[in-house]
């Protein structure tokens, strides 16, 4: 069985007559049986503060995913989606706190608290900033577009900071989370499976896109954009939209993550943000889309173990990372799904 | 017109210590292929022994000598043990391996020198004011800077275009194999670039310690100012990063300085300050993307 993008259309299609059950399928189905029933078994073993600990891990994952999107499949190395995370954020946030101080936006709009308004705007506009950043950072190739990105996130990242109403380099605490009718975000439990949920829908749109033919002229234009073109397909535009959903998944992890923490801080824009993302991408598993999932776990289940004894636990991890990259050359996912090959960007 | 000849210099200043690090960044990416994200730990490094050497010996000319020589010590090190095995893996493993770095750097910073900012004074030897075209007192520590940093270019030309190991490196970096097959030892010339990219980013920091606050993650940020300024230049050419280094310098420090002025005569005070120093912030990142528009690989193209 092999774990090319091309099998996830396979698996996206999966009417096939004859369910194999395939050690690939084993492990996804048995993660997802674990993390359906994890909040309850937290509870009885007494531990619930793990709920909003594996919560977290589901935020960086859908950002996990969305970034294995563009690497994987489009071979776009974008160092800078803490850009989006950090705006999906701000945008959830601030809203929140002109409503909870009952100050109008610009001083006419009546702001809301209300997730079905708020979420879909954030989303939106990470999505149209995703548009305007891949659009100047896409006329640049290799180590030039990873700088450009870097460079253009740390530019929204000084804008904001320089905006004195919204904290500036304090950040702003909110006063509750954003408010759904039929749901209550303020239980931990639900806003849980809440993320579950925004995980494996992202997770599945993902799969799709892959699996179409706007997938495969992606990656397509990764290994040789100059074809593509003369195939009378040129990538840019296709880049573009792919680049735009993914940058629309960091930022609603960014939503996610502001009414997870209560707390909208500039560190989610900070560029170590973006780094730590790329992290999760390599650990789970680089072009597999759930390696995000994956990832995250490690990383974050890490850093929870590793404080647990040391405060210099980056110095571990900073470690950990450099032995990594030099010795194995597959993520998790790859390891547990029994795919070996390395991963290269072609 | 003094404010202005002062924050010009400011500029230089700013645009000088930038080069420092950006050279041995464009020299390492031209030549090596390598992204190097931890150039800026070497300079935090620096910094560090710097501050420490020149507190214990009370010389300041020794701290530097120490700070270099720490700095070409690690280079070696960092090079042999790890960037060697990096050269031919993609330019995302480069990225993850070199961000590692600066976690484990930082943290090692905080374990040796503790949280707290160190405060360098400026060397009593250089702590004067000069007199700029009969009006303007300025430190003369940083024209100091502003010197060192055109002596540098110099001596980088000098190194590059007219002795053998100049002749090496360009051989290397136009076509490693055949230079590999004409006898270079490329493995060794590799190793001294990335060291001497090493001192001259300690050099940096070094110098910079008396101006900013000696603090860990210093590096960080102006790492990134100096990723602009190469991709700028176009990465590979010193030339052109000098020359991209003192514009951002300059334009970097002239908008902190006057833009929110120019916003509040025609908007009001509050609005016009903030306007105008989010602006300033973000002037630099806009002037690279206009140049990256018209010119996606960079101003100069090689060495």
């Amino acid at each position: 069985m092999n774990n090319s993008p091309m099998s996830a259309s396979e698996s996206a299609s999966g009417s096939a007559p004859g369910f194999k059950l395939t050690r690939r399928r084993l492990v996804l189905w048995t993660t997802l049986l674990v993390l359906a029933v994890l909040p309850h078994f937290f509870e009885v073993i007494g531990e619930s503060y793990l709920t909003s600990l594996f919560a977290k891990i589901f935020v960086y994952a859908l950002v996990g995913v969305s970034l294995d999107l563009i690497i994987g499949q489009a071979g776009l190395i974008s160092f800078g989606h803490a850009a989006f995370f950090g705006m999906g954020a701000y945008v959830a946030g601030v809203l929140s706190h002109h409503d909870a101080n009952q100050i109008q936006l610009f001083g006419w709009l009546e702001a809301t608290n209300n997730a079905l308004i708020s979420w879909p705007l954030a989303v939106v506009v990470c999505a149209l900033l995703g548009l305007v950043i891949g659009a100047i950072s896409l006329r640049t190739t290799g180590v030039y577009f990873i700088m450009i990105t870097l460079a253009l996130a740390q530019m929204i990242y000084f804008l904001v900071i320089s905006v004195p109403e919204y904290g500036g380099e304090d950040g702003l605490s909110l006063w509750y989370r954003n408010q759904v009718p039929g749901l209550d975000l303020g239980s931990d439990v639900q806003f849980y499976y809440v993320c579950l949920a925004f995980l494996i829908a992202y997770l599945i749109g993902a799969i799709r896109v892959s699996g179409s033919s706007f997938g495969l002229i992606v990656r397509g234009a990764k290994f040789n954009a100059q074809r593509m073109t003369s195939l009378g397909k040129p990538p840019f535009r296709y880049q573009l939209l792919i680049f735009a959903f993914s940058a629309a998944g960091a930022g609603l992890a960014g939503v996610l993550m502001v009414n997870l923490t209560q707390y909208v801080s500039p560190d989610y824009l900070h560029w170590n943000m973006s780094g730590k993302f790329l992290v999760i991408v390599i650990l789970g598993g680089m072009g597999t889309l759930y390696g995000g999932f994956y990832g995250a776990l490690i990383l974050l289940g890490l850093e929870e173990i590793l404080s647990n004894y040391t405060d210099h636990w980056h110095l571990i991890i900073g470690l950990i990372l450099v032995v990594m990259v030099l010795t194995s050359r597959k993520g998790m996912f790859d390891s547990l799904s029994g795919n070996g090959k390395e991963k290269t960007l072609g | 017109m003094i404010l202005f000849i002062e924050q010009l210099f400011n500029g230089l200043q700013l645009g000088v210590t930038l080069f420092l690090l950006a050279s041995g960044l464009t020299l390492v990416f031209g030549i090596m292929g390598l992204i190097n994200l931890s150039h800026g730990s070497l300079y935090m490094v620096g910094a560090y022994v710097a501050a420490t050497v020149t507190s214990q010996t009370d010389s300041f000319l020794i701290g530097l000598v120490a700070a270099m020589a720490a700095a070409a010590l690690l280079g070696v090190v960092i090079e042999t043990v790890i960037m060697r095995r990096l050269y031919h893996r993609d330019h995302l493993y480069q990225v993850l391996a070199t961000f590692g770095l600066i976690l484990f750097f930082n943290e090692l910073v905080r374990i040796i020198w503790g949280s707290q900012p160190l405060f360098v004074d400026i060397p009593d030897a250089l702590n004067f004011t000069i007199n700029i075209f009969g009006e303007a007192a300025y430190p003369a520590y940083r024209v100091f800077i502003i010197l060192v940093g055109i002596v540098v270019l110099g001596i980088l030309y000098g190194l590059i275009f007219y002795t053998r190991i100049g002749m090496l490196t360009r051989a290397g970096s136009s076509n490693r194999m055949m230079a590999q097959a004409l006898g270079v030892n490329i493995d060794l010339l590799y190793t001294g670039i990335f060291a001497f990219g090493a001192v001259l980013s300690a050099l940096a920091g070094a110098l910079a310690g008396p101006i900013y606050a000696v603090e860990i993650g210093m590096g960080e940020h102006i790492l990134i100012l100096a990723f602009v300024v190469i991709v700028i230049g176009g990465i590979g050419s010193v030339k052109g990063s000098f020359i991209s280094a003192v514009v951002i310098g300059i334009v970097d420090t002239l908008g902190r300085a006057y833009l929110p002025a120019i916003f509040q005569s025609f908007m009001s005070a509050s609005d016009g300050a903030v306007v105008g120093s989010s602006l300033a912030s973000i002037a630099i990142y806009l002037l690279m993307a206009v140049i990256l528009v018209l010119k996606p690989k960079g101003l100069f193209s090689r060495l």
